[in-house]
């Protein structure tokens, strides 16, 4: 009997292990075939040129400008916001109804679509507002997109924080704004920029929300005021794989391997913050 | 001097801790905000195509005339991508969740997690790329359909799209059941997987299931991958081998030719509404079971 449940075991363990291998093998593989179709597109003409020739030709540095100017843009709207929002209800809020409609809110927002974003984006900033396709129009998008994420790492990062820093300092006569700006933000601060850059760069590779608030097919020139229009990297990579045809792959996976290079630095640096204050936190 | 000074620091301190409240609620402004401006814009289309007809007509055409506006087919096309990507994505999750969680040894264990996260990473526009250029040449071979771009594609695309949702938050789950289930099933003589099978997984079962909506969730609003793999064309599948066009996918490839204001626009709002429905329901239901876990 006993015998028995130890073979099932190993079958269940090889099963397991079986299923884990088929999820992360194709991410690897994915990796490597970017890495390996991309890594010879690279070049400084690639990386700061204009695209020629319909696209085919030439380099992706519009595209590359316009994902910062949105990622820029993004964060000025969405960290101030976000922020104060964590505080609220981290320090402010009591459990009663206000503050549960509040979490049904943030999670509703983290599960809308990214395509209806862009439709809210286009129906309120490019409509209503007149904004036009413009990077603000993109960039308020994608902040109001961004939120939720900010808010929940920063609460619990405000979260961490333990009672007595907030008690010593009320005690010494600090009012309540004194005590959050000068003893509880900061120690949360490492938690909320992990949060703030995680999202930062889920909204750099988000192509739906800007698909009609912000994106242009093809702009050679870069963008003057955040009332213009700009080229994207997401965009610019589904333009080239699905509009252009005659493209050399090259061009293709040297666009995808910039975008995934961006969205993981800036990954890398979140991760490399929180084990920088991890190390060093006194509590 | 310092009762000035204080003075003026209380009007600030009011103001900053308005403007603090004021951002707490936001969340709740942006919710109505969104679906007002989906209302505004989709309910238009009902002075022009009656409600009835766009629940029931089985056909998309927008730009033929008469245009039809059936949602239905791409209501289906939705469906059938989710369903098949379900069947995918809920063993195979749930698989490599108890993997992670209860079997490998921890330097896997943390290897493991961060290649999953790092699938999280990778926009959905490169993942619909490299599905573009691997899975849809390979699905054409081995199944002899005439481009490889059908539901199925999608449907395999979305199971490994919604992974990181599930395995993350089943792993979650399965670590929060308590120690003390574990010695006490182990010392009753049941082996690890014996313990796993029928102490942790129904232990954990509520944060699973939130877990396999909450992916539900990821891939129906999935777009552009979605866009790009599935062929999109407006019909009911009969089959998984047929191209399919889901809400999304409709949404992002058509509302750059609408005009605006036009039928075809507020048709394409009207969408909207209906994904924003499902949406906040599968978010309801997956916030129901994280708190009965809780």
């Amino acid at each position: 009997m006993r015998l028995k449940a130890k073979l099932t075991e190993k079958v269940a363990f090889l099963v397991l292990l079986l299923s884990t291998l088929v999820i992360v093998i194709p991410v690897v593989l994915i990796t490597l075939l970017i890495l390996k179709e991309g890594l010879p597109a690279m070049s400084w003409e690639f990386l700061s040129q204009k695209p020629r020739m319909g696209m085919r030709a030439g380099g992706i540095f519009p595209a590359i400008i316009g994902t910062l100017y949105l990622v820029g843009g993004t964060m000025c709207f969405a960290l101030p916001v976000g922020i104060l929002a964590a505080i609220y209800l981290s320090e402010y809020a009591k459990d009663n109804w206000l503050t549960r409609m509040i979490d049904v809110a943030i999670a509703n927002l983290a599960g809308v679509p990214s395509v209806v974003y862009g439709l809210f984006g286009l129906g309120l900033f490019v409509n209503f507002l007149n904004f036009g396709a413009s990077i603000l129009s993109g960039a308020l998008t994608l902040a109001i997109m961004s939120l939720p994420v900010i808010i929940t790492a920063s609460r619990e990062a405000l979260g961490t924080v333990p009672q007595n820093f907030r008690e010593a300092s009320l005690a010494l006569g600090a009012t309540r704004w004194q005590t959050i700006r000068k003893v509880v933000l900061p120690n949360a601060l490492p938690g909320i920029m992990t949060g703030t850059i995680l999202a930062l760069s889920r909204a750099a590779g988000e192509t739906a929300p800007i698909l009609f608030t912000v994106a242009a097919f093809y702009l050679p020139k870069l963008p003057k005021s955040i009332m213009d229009q700009c080229m994207a990297l997401p965009y610019h990579l589904y333009v080239i794989s699905t509009q252009v045809t005659k493209i050399k792959p090259q061009v293709q996976y040297g666009t995808a391997l910039v975008l995934i290079g961006m969205v993981f630095i800036m990954n890398f640096c979140a991760m490399i913050i929180r084990a920088h204050f991890r190390r060093k936190k006194q509590w | 001097m310092t009762t000035k000074r204080s003075a003026s620091g209380k009007v600030v301190e009011f103001l900053i801790e308005r403007a603090i409240f004021l951002a707490g609620i936001l969340s709740i402004v942006f919710v109505v905000l969104i679906f007002v401006f989906l209302l505004k814009e989709g309910l238009a289309l009902f002075y022009e195509y009656p409600l009835g007809r766009f629940l029931t007509d089985l056909r998309w055409y927008p730009i033929s005339s008469p245009p039809h506006f059936g949602v239905v087919t791409l209501l289906m096309g939705s469906l059938a991508v989710t369903l098949g990507a379900l069947v995918i994505a809920v063993p195979l999750g749930i698989g490599c969740a108890i993997f992670i969680a209860e079997v490998a040894p921890l330097w896997l264990r943390e290897l493991l997690k961060t290649t999953v996260e790092f699938l999280a990473a990778i926009p959905s526009i490169v993942l619909g790329f490299i599905g573009l250029v691997t899975l849809v040449p390979l699905v054409k071979q081995i199944f002899h359909t005439p481009t490889g771009l059908t539901a199925l594609s999608g449907s395999i695309m979305l199971a490994f799209m919604a992974m990181p949702t599930i395995v993350s938050m089943m792993d979650d789950a399965l670590r929060a059941v308590p120690n003390a289930h574990r010695a006490g099933a182990l010392a009753l003589g049941a082996t690890r997987w014996q313990m796993i099978w029928r102490v942790l997984v129904p232990a954990a079962s509520s944060g699973m299931v939130a877990a396999v909506i909450l992916g539900i969730g990821r891939v129906i609003g999935e777009t552009m991958a979605v866009m790009m793999i599935t062929g999109n064309a407006a019909r009911i599948p009969t089959s998984l081998l047929q191209p399919v066009r889901t809400m999304t996918a409709t949404i992002a490839a058509e509302m750059g030719e609408a005009v605006q204001g036009g039928d075809h626009y507020h048709a394409l709002f009207a969408i909207g509404i209906l994904l924003f429905i499902i949406t906040f329901i599968i978010n309801m239901t997956a916030s129901f079971f994280i708190r009965r876990r809780g």
